[in-house]
């Protein structure tokens, strides 16, 4: 693709593998994340948390610690009670929402709760201190399943609500009694979605510092929403929002776990304000564990209606969600995502969902890459699954018997949805070709013959991306940009969006430079500082290009315009055209480049009529919808029937995100999400014992996939592109997580179906594996 | 007590608590910033570091272990502006996201490719072992070694 003005050929970099202009300062180690950030005089917190899931604090003594070397602070959650409560920005009707101070008053509710801190001129004294605290609790029985949170008699986690309900939610989609009552087959199954640690490999760390005269504070903190943390925080100190500045430095991953807003974010402003001096604090991985959210935790009973011939009728779900022992940022919503999107990428019109929220003894659920999504995808995809085993119906010829038809879109779902485009078959066949099903099958027959445990899975996920519309989201679906054309013609671009690993650094470059026909090297992406960059919502549900791109995109679309007209007075013509990075008159063909145009319009020496000097547009962008990104994967696995050990033979993944701005990028998203995937389908699990010890707390107990342990991921693709908006993307960042889970388990559950398994719940551990070869043997 | 070593070509000399973390003497009294925390229990590989010729997780290590080493980190890598090849390779191939792991990666990659000037795509793999990538999902480190590798063999 080229275009040619005045005789230049301007590649488009649109469509380009270009490696990211934000790499150069991370091989090379010089960039900035919030532990890098050292300021004069700065001291350092260390909390003391609570060992105990449910406890009557009794007393808490201080005085060691106040006199051990260094330290200049001890606090209490006497002292900071006036702080406003940790927010919950979600609502549903009749939401019991518990007040979260940041440092607990009188009871503690999970291990690892925040019950004192102290300051110290450094780490280590700090800490020392820290172990100085004596805090006396009476321990109080406590809960930590959620389904036995919910069952009569447990220990109530909040006294106030005894029966431990968060929260319920039902939805209704067209007629589900009637579906049930027609159909031929019903098939049942319960299956959980077991918590998870999103572990990014930064954890979390805040470094806060007030400016009294000012009654200013500055907040690093390594964070996707750098815009609410400071809405939201200002307001539990009860500062001016215009006087609370939030930078956020580099991230080192987030993955949801940093879409939020914590205890410590606000205790350190308030901290810098009492000591009056610069504060850090950085999680260490075992407060990581502990004290960041936790994703999924979802126990779902599944029921599927269906004809003989594989059609399916109707869908009925029941969530028990884990909550934990409060709501943090999205807590109650991340379930009701799993709602929306519940029939996966099938046409049935009738579904019933009802969840419930349990509290339990525990770190809070919130949103981990996928946020419902994942659940529910894993939910259906099992369900086909299942339903194609009851029918003996091959698995993907039942998915191609289901899916939306091409000409259905736009497509309203019984949840609510209007799915913006898809080809669903598309890379169910591209996949089914790479594996080539038909010997893969004969092969896998041949196999067991031999002995051997190999099976087949198959995951046609659909989800929603683009997050969102307002009126769907909590904080405004929104977000900006301010794109400014400087006088030398070189373009600086502020995005509201956060990204911290996504590489809108250089995707956003690639789509200013297409339309001002300039060079990437000429455009300069700056995000994450409230007071450089204008109100932004941040990055997260696969938000980044598809909103926040869009944004630039229209707000170059303003500054077009606007060079046209300083083009035009500087060619005195009225007849020009803006291209390949020249404004041209189209009758004698002189042209004007950008850099001289830009310095037009900011000299101002002839103003355009009813034109402004400068170059500068902010947008803010309200998508009119979600985007639906799609795809197939499908996994080949072979069981060590000694071991029980699940080994991944192949990986194919045919994505569909729309159009491809930075294939390369596309490609490093998916594999991360794949391998986020294939670590909760086969190791990772967050697990509590019945007094809510978390027994999996420590890298040495929880298992993150390391390099060995990924298969080889074979990736590609169909391009369907969204109508949502004019770049035609839809987004890719959770696609890999969302998709992956059911194609290992389905794989697995394949291979083990001569025992007549039917399922099992994730995490597929050889443990796990082992006992069922060995009941079946 | 009083240390002394050579780190990135510089000399340095510092008097330490012996308890000090050799990943905290780099970060915090050398203002090495480059190498970073994962964990502080030699479980992430996100602090390691060259220490006379091999790569160590500088969080398993105190400071007063490393009088007298010579120890490279990330910072020290490229010279006079060249990038390392290993650093242009993660740069070509997308070897990184968050950029986090990424100084720790590097320096256990270069173990990896001295001691497997052709490595296979298993012993990159278990080579890598030791140090966690939440972002890539690792095919693309893989990918920068080995074309890190089939540069030094042109
Ligand atoms: S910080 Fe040293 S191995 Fe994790
Ligand atoms: S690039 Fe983020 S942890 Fe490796």
């Amino acid at each position: 693709m080229a275009t040619t003005i005045a005789g230049v050929e301007k590649e488009k970099l649109v469509g380009k593998r270009l490696r990211r202009r934000e790499d150069p300062r991370l091989i090379t180690g010089t960039a900035t994340y919030v532990d890098d950030i050292h300021l004069e005089d700065m001291q350092y917190a260390a909390i003391v948390r609570s060992p105990h899931a449910a406890a009557r604090i009794l007393s808490i003594e201080i005085a060691a610690a106040q006199n051990s070397p260094g330290v200049i602070a001890v606090f209490t959650g006497k002292d900071t009670e006036k702080v406003g409560g940790v927010p919950c920005g979600a609502s549903l009707p009749g939401l019991r929402v518990p007040h979260h101070n940041v440092l607990a008053v009188g009871r503690v509710y999970f291990v690892g709760h925040p019950v004192a801190v102290v300051v110290a001129k450094d780490r280590y004294m700090a800490q020392d201190a820290a172990d100085l605290v004596e805090v006396n609790y009476e321990p109080l029985p406590a809960v930590a399943d959620p389904e036995k949170a919910l069952a009569p008699g447990a220990a109530p986690v909040h006294p106030e609500w005894p029966d431990n309900v968060a929260f319920t939610f039902h939805q209704d989609g067209g007629d589900v009694d009637k579906a049930f009552a027609e159909a031929d087959v019903v098939v049942k199954q319960r299956i959980t979605s077991q918590r998870l640690i999103p572990m990014a490999m930064e954890t979390r760390g805040v470094v806060a510092e007030w400016h009294g005269a000012d009654r200013q504070l500055n907040l690093y903190t390594s964070t996707q929403i750098p815009h609410l943390v400071r809405t939201l925080v200002a307001t539990m100190l009860g500062l001016d929002e215009n006087r609370v500045r939030v930078i956020t430095p580099e991230v080192g991953g987030g993955f949801g776990s940093k879409l939020n807003v914590y205890a410590e974010e606000a205790l350190m402003g308030w901290i810098a304000q009492k000591i009056q001096k610069p504060v850090k604090w950085i999680e260490t991985r075992r407060e990581n564990f502990l004290c960041t959210i936790h994703g999924r935790g979802h126990v779902d009973y599944y029921e599927l209606a269906a004809k003989r011939d594989g059609t399916i009728l109707g869908i009925k779900l029941k969530i028990i969600q884990d909550v934990g022992a409060y709501h943090q940022l999205l807590t109650p919503a991340i379930p009701t995502l799993s709602v929306l999107m519940m029939p996966g990428i099938y046409k049935t019109q009738n579904i019933r969902a009802d969840i419930v929220g349990a509290f339990t003894n525990c770190m809070p659920t919130d949103a981990y890459r996928g946020a419902g999504r994942p659940e529910a995808t894993h939910g259906i995809e099992r369900m086909v699954d299942i339903l194609a085993d009851e029918l003996q119906i091959d698995p993907a010829e039942i998915r191609l018997k289901n899916f939306v038809a091409n000409d259905q879109f736009p497509f309203h779902t019984a949840t609510g949805l209007m799915y913006d485009s898809g080809n669903y078959a598309a890379p169910l066949k591209k996949a089914l070709d790479l594996v080539d099903y038909g010997k893969l099958r004969q092969e896998q027959a041949d196999a067991r013959k031999q002995g051997k445990w190999i099976g087949i899975g198959i995951s046609t996920y659909g989800e929603i991306c683009a997050i969102g519309p307002s009126p769907a989201t909590p904080a405004g679906g929104w977000e900006s940009a301010t794109v400014k054309i400087e006088p030398s013609g070189k373009v600086t671009i502020m995005t509201g969006a956060c990204p911290h690993g996504q590489g809108e650094e250089t995707t956003f470059a690639q789509i200013a430079a297409d339309e001002l026909g300039i060079s990437v090297d000429d455009v300069l992406v700056v995000r994450g500082d409230t007071s450089i960059v204008q109100y932004g919502i941040g990055t997260f549900g696969s938000r980044g290009t598809a909103i926040g791109g869009t944004a630039v995109y229209f707000a170059l679309q303003d500054l077009k315009e606007k060079i046209k007209k300083f083009g035009a007075v500087l060619l005195e013509s009225d007849d020009v055209t803006f291209s390949g990075g020249n404004v041209v008159c189209n009758k004698t063909g002189q042209s004007k480049s950008l850099p001289e145009v830009a310095a037009s319009a900011y000299r101002a020496m002839k103003l355009p009529p009813n034109t402004e000097p400068g170059l500068v547009s902010t947008r803010f962008w309200e998508p009119p919808n979600f985007t639906f990104p799609f795809g197939t994967h499908i996994v080949v696995s072979e069981i060590d029937g000694q071991t029980g050990e699940v080994k991944i033979r192949r990986y194919v993944a045919v994505d569909d995100c729309g159009n491809r701005i930075n294939p390369l990028i596309i490609d490093g998203q998916v594999h991360g999400g794949i391998a986020q995937g294939i670590g909760q389908a086969l190791w990772e699990q967050a697990v509590y014992d019945d007094n809510g010890q978390l027994l999996s707390g420590e890298l040495t107990d929880y298992a993150v996939p390391r390099a060995h342990m990924m298969p080889w991921i074979e990736s590609e693709h169909t391009t369907t592109p969204s109508p949502v908006n004019p770049l035609g993307v839809k987004g890719v960042g959770e696609a890999g997580t969302i998709g992956c889970s059911p194609a290992v388990v389905n794989s697995v559950v394949d291979a083990l179906s001569p025992l007549g398994v039917r399922h099992i719940d994730m995490p597929l551990t050889p443990e796990k594996i082992w006992h069922i070869l060995s009941k079946g043997a | 007590m009083k240390i002394t070593c050579t780190i990135n070509g510089k000399t340095y000399s510092n008097d330490v608590e012996t308890r000090l973390l050799l990943i905290h003497y780099l970060r915090e009294v050398a203002q090495l910033t480059g190498s970073h925390v994962g964990c502080e229990t030699s479980l992430c590989g996100a602090c390691t570091v060259e220490v006379n010729g091999k790569a160590v997780k500088s969080c398993t290590m105190f400071a007063v272990q490393a009088d007298g080493a010579k120890i490279t980190t990330i910072e020290g890598l490229a010279s006079n502006g060249t990038l390392h090849p290993l650093q242009e390779a993660f740069w070509n191939e997308h070897g990184l996201q968050c950029g986090f792991c990424t100084p720790g990666m590097i320096m256990a990659s270069k173990q990896i490719l001295e001691r497997y000037p052709n490595p296979t795509e298993d012993e990159i793999r278990h080579g890598l072992a030791g140090n966690v990538c939440r972002c890539t999902g690792y095919q693309h480190i893989v990918n920068a070694l080995k074309a890190a590798a089939a540069g030094a063999r042109k």
